[in-house]
């Protein structure tokens, strides 16, 4: 069916309002925009690693969700969500439950790219039928914006600082949507906040949908940590597109398929420009910085390519 | 005895009256919490600008844009925290962004 | 009907494990339990139970599948040793603040620090105080009647419980077992029905908050409270295993106490050698008797120090170190148990057996004679003691403990 964005907000809100995260917060949107893809019919099971999320959406004793939902720990959200999968998967078996429930695990980059991953491969290599999905905002920014493996370089970031003579984060992103990939699931995909969300929207749906271990990376804005001002998330998150930051992709049983391509790749300083944690980069003799990052987006850019062609 | 409402428990219920494990069995309990405190700007929803395409909606990250049919409605004000991002979505200029008067 | 048959301490897990026949297992191996879920992988493979195993690729994630299989409505269990069950660590706390009754088949194995995988009680003792019930067991036998009580205690309190037994020494050691009928294990075990779980149909569940300071405390006080109310719930079970068993059990079994001058505290399988002392030293006249220790936790702090009182000195027996210059973890608890009794006994810690170290007869004997200078002298001299250690100051015909 086609996706219409009207129809979709008349769904059933699946977070509530009154969570704790940070006004302007790119992780309230990712929740929302994933659970909006399930069918109001279907009930859900929802996990969170240790994060912003998790210490803002289940404060005792509010629950933001009205699903069900655990939070345990924070390197354990895809084992945790194994858990109760396994147990539905017997339960139904014993004819226990008659619900069809759908799990949903969120984690943060921290919890996902870094302390979670172990977790994380092992759930994708058993194939527990769930999703789970890193809302990546390239930081540990429960704690206060330390550097993760996410984080890109050049970033100024509060165990990566920009100073004199280190130009904050020293290392690349890691590449986490390929590795998740590497393990063989039926689906992963890239996204982000676009528009009338069809990327997103379509992207969730056939997560969620698709049997087996499926896996969603979404780049979520923390305006604190990026420092940029709360009302400019979508603009941030075009210019992630359009300068091929943050490609959009998906993997459907090991075939890459770009699921947008800019029609005019934009230079990567418009991105930068935005945010106060690359403010470093536009000092004058920092230029190499930026050249230095436009020429790794634009390998990475055109590796992409070559996996989609 | 324990109490079984989140809108039972406050900060002065006893050890006797916590969920058993912390837990709670009811949905969105979040509710109850009034976080349109946080605002420093209001967003003000024009509603004769307003052409419903819903742009803004998916965008709100504390769901306080309530829709109805085919129509959104003004906003949650118990729960918008004032971040500004429907402002900037919106192509028909239908929220004005103002500081709020408490 | 009992059914009488020989095998080691994992395979009576096993077995009774699929007699239970519970819902989700997560595990992931590790000697000396490693049998435990290959026994219970062949069960499911050979279609004897119907149980979902979760193979994860570690025990935090054994772990964590056990919180989510338990919190969604399942009966879950896993079973570990040593290392992993110190990698559980974190989730160990998790679970029991949230309440989940998990079983773990814990055969204990030393801690790392040098790499060694023979027995001692490090790894259960560590976890001491993350909120699991905890039980021992001397025998094969007793390994299997601790597990087919474990759910209906750890269920019936919401807390998860670790069902402890001596790797190698039990876990390996084949001996005479007597079985329960598969049918009988079903009926005592019950179905595990919790009033809210994740996929109940008519309300969801929202577990594991952020629990900030104002409630905090609250929770953790009513968790305390769950500990102390396990006990009678723990008498409850046996007092119901025994009518069907003929098996008695209780926090602790009390062997040649009556009449006893002094007395050990022990844990495990070495409480069999100690029985064994304590027969040739009756035989000689001496009267010396022990306590086998079942419940650690809860800790039956009222009961023990009143049986410890029955002598003049006990000698209270640690597998564990703790590293704080203070004795070991059971010494610590027992002695201060007997702090406000009148008639107290002298206790003395004896730290013992670690890395699967040997505790002999002659040990024993040492120690009860220690016992009974102190009991003559009224002199305890140091009472942080090691025994079974190579000492260089150990002098021809025993260590004196009052000189160093």
């Amino acid at each position: 069916m086609a996706y219409s964005l009207k129809k979709e907000v008349q769904k059933p809100e699946r977070l509530a309002g009154g969570h704790r995260l940070c006004a302007g917060c790119g992780a309230g949107i990712a929740v929302r925009g994933v659970l909006r893809a399930l069918e109001p019919e279907d009930k859900a099971v929802i996990t969170n690693a240790t994060s912003c999320l998790e210490v803002s959406t289940f404060i005792y004793p509010h629950t933001a969700y009205y699903d069900s939902y655990i939070h345990t720990a924070f390197a354990n959200g895809a084992a945790t969500m194994s858990g109760v999968e396994a147990a539905y998967k017997v339960l139904k078996k014993k004819g226990k439950i008659d619900d069809n429930f759908k799990f949903i695990a969120f984690g943060g980059d921290g919890g996902t790219y870094d302390i979670g991953i172990q977790s994380l491969s092992g759930a994708m290599e058993r194939g527990h039928d769930m999703v789970y999905v890193c809302y990546d905002n390239e930081a540990y920014m429960n704690t206060g914006i330390q550097r993760s493996s996410s984080t890109p370089k050049f970033a100024d970031a509060t165990t990566s600082p920009a100073g004199d003579e280190i130009p904050g984060k020293i290392q690349n992103k890691k590449n986490l949507t390929a590795i998740v990939a590497a393990h063989n699931v039926p689906y992963a995909a890239q996204t982000t906040f676009l528009g009338d969300f069809r990327d997103l929207h379509n992207k969730a749906h056939k997560a969620i949908y698709t049997k087996g271990a499926c896996f969603l990376n979404v780049l979520a804005p923390c305006p604190r940590g990026w420092r940029y001002e709360t009302e400019d998330l979508a603009e941030i998150c075009r210019l992630a597109v359009e300068t091929c930051v943050w490609p959009l992709y998906e993997i459907e049983e090991g075939v890459w398929r770009l699921t947008y391509e800019p029609k005019k790749k934009l230079p990567v300083e418009e991105f930068l420009a935005k945010q106060g944690r690359f403010k470093h980069m536009f000092a004058k003799g920092s230029e190499w910085m930026i050249e230095e990052t436009q020429e790794y987006v634009d390998r990475q850019w055109e590796e992409l390519l070559s996996k989609c062609k | 005895m324990m109490k079984r409402r989140a809108q039972d428990i406050n900060e002065k219920i006893t050890w006797q009256e916590v969920t058993t494990g912390a837990e709670i069995f009811e949905p969105a309990t979040s509710l109850l919490v009034n976080t349109g405190e946080w605002r420093v700007m209001v967003p003000v929803f024009k509603a004769d600008k307003c052409r419903h395409c819903m742009l803004c909606v998916p965008f709100c990250p504390d769901s306080s844009i309530p829709v109805e049919g085919n129509k959104r409605l003004d906003f949650d004000f118990d729960h918008c925290k004032g971040c500004g991002i429907c402002v900037k979505v919106c192509p028909f200029d239908a929220i004005d962004f103002v500081k709020e008067e408490k | 009907m009992a059914k009488r048959d020989r095998m080691s301490g994992n395979e009576a897990v096993a077995t009774a494990m699929r007699q239970i026949n519970p819902d989700v297992m997560g595990a992931f191996p590790i000697t000396p339990s490693t049998e435990i879920p290959q026994y219970y992988s062949q069960y499911i493979a050979d279609g004897l139970v119907d149980t979902e195993f979760v193979a994860v690729e570690s025990e935090h994630s054994a772990m964590s599948v056990c919180m989510g299989a338990a919190a969604a409505g399942a009966r879950a269990v896993t079973a570990t040793s040593s290392a992993g069950l110190a990698y559980m660590w974190e989730l160990l706390y998790v679970a029991a603040s949230s309440r989940l009754p998990i079983t773990m088949a814990v055969v204990n194995r030393a801690l790392t620090g040098p790499i060694n995988i023979n027995n001692d009680h490090s790894d259960s003792m560590g976890a001491r105080d993350s909120g699991w019930i905890q039980i021992y067991a001397e025998t094969n036998q007793e390994v299997y009647d601790n597990y087919i009580q474990a759910m209906p205690i750890s269920e019936a309190i919401r807390l998860p419980i670790m069902i402890c037994q001596d790797g190698f020494v039990t876990s390996h050691g084949v001996s005479n077992i007597e079985l329960l009928e598969d049918d009988e294990v079903k009926e005592f075990v019950g179905e595990y029905k919790p009033e809210n779980y994740l996929l109940k149909h008519e309300n969801p569940l929202a577990v594991g908050p952020y629990g900030t300071s104002p409630y905090y405390m609250e929770v953790k006080r009513a968790q305390a409270q769950a500990m102390k109310d396990s006990m009678p719930i723990i008498l409850d079970v046996a007092e119901k295993f025994e009518k069907l068993s003929g098996r008695k059990y209780g926090f602790f079994e009390e062997y040649m106490m009556d009449d006893a001058e002094v007395a050990l505290v022990v844990i495990g399988s070495s409480a069999g050698t100690g029985k064994e002392a304590v027969d040739r030293l009756r035989a000689e006249g001496k009267k010396v008797g022990l306590i086998k220790l079942r419940v650690f936790r809860p800790f039956p702090r009222v009961p023990l120090a009143d049986a410890m009182c029955k002598v003049k000195a006990v000698a209270i027996m640690d597998k564990a170190e703790s590293f704080s210059n203070s004795g070991g973890p059971l010494f610590n608890e027992a002695r201060s148990s007997l702090y406000d009794l009148p008639g107290r006994p002298y206790a003395i810690n004896y730290i013992y057996g670690l890395g699967g170290r040997d505790i002999t007869v002659d040990d024993y004997y040492e120690i009860f004679n220690d016992l009974f200078i102190i009991h003559e002298t009224d002199d305890p001299g140091d009472v942080y003691r090691y025994v079974g250690v190579r000492d260089s100051r150990y002098e021809e015909g025993g260590f004196d403990h009052r000189k160093y």
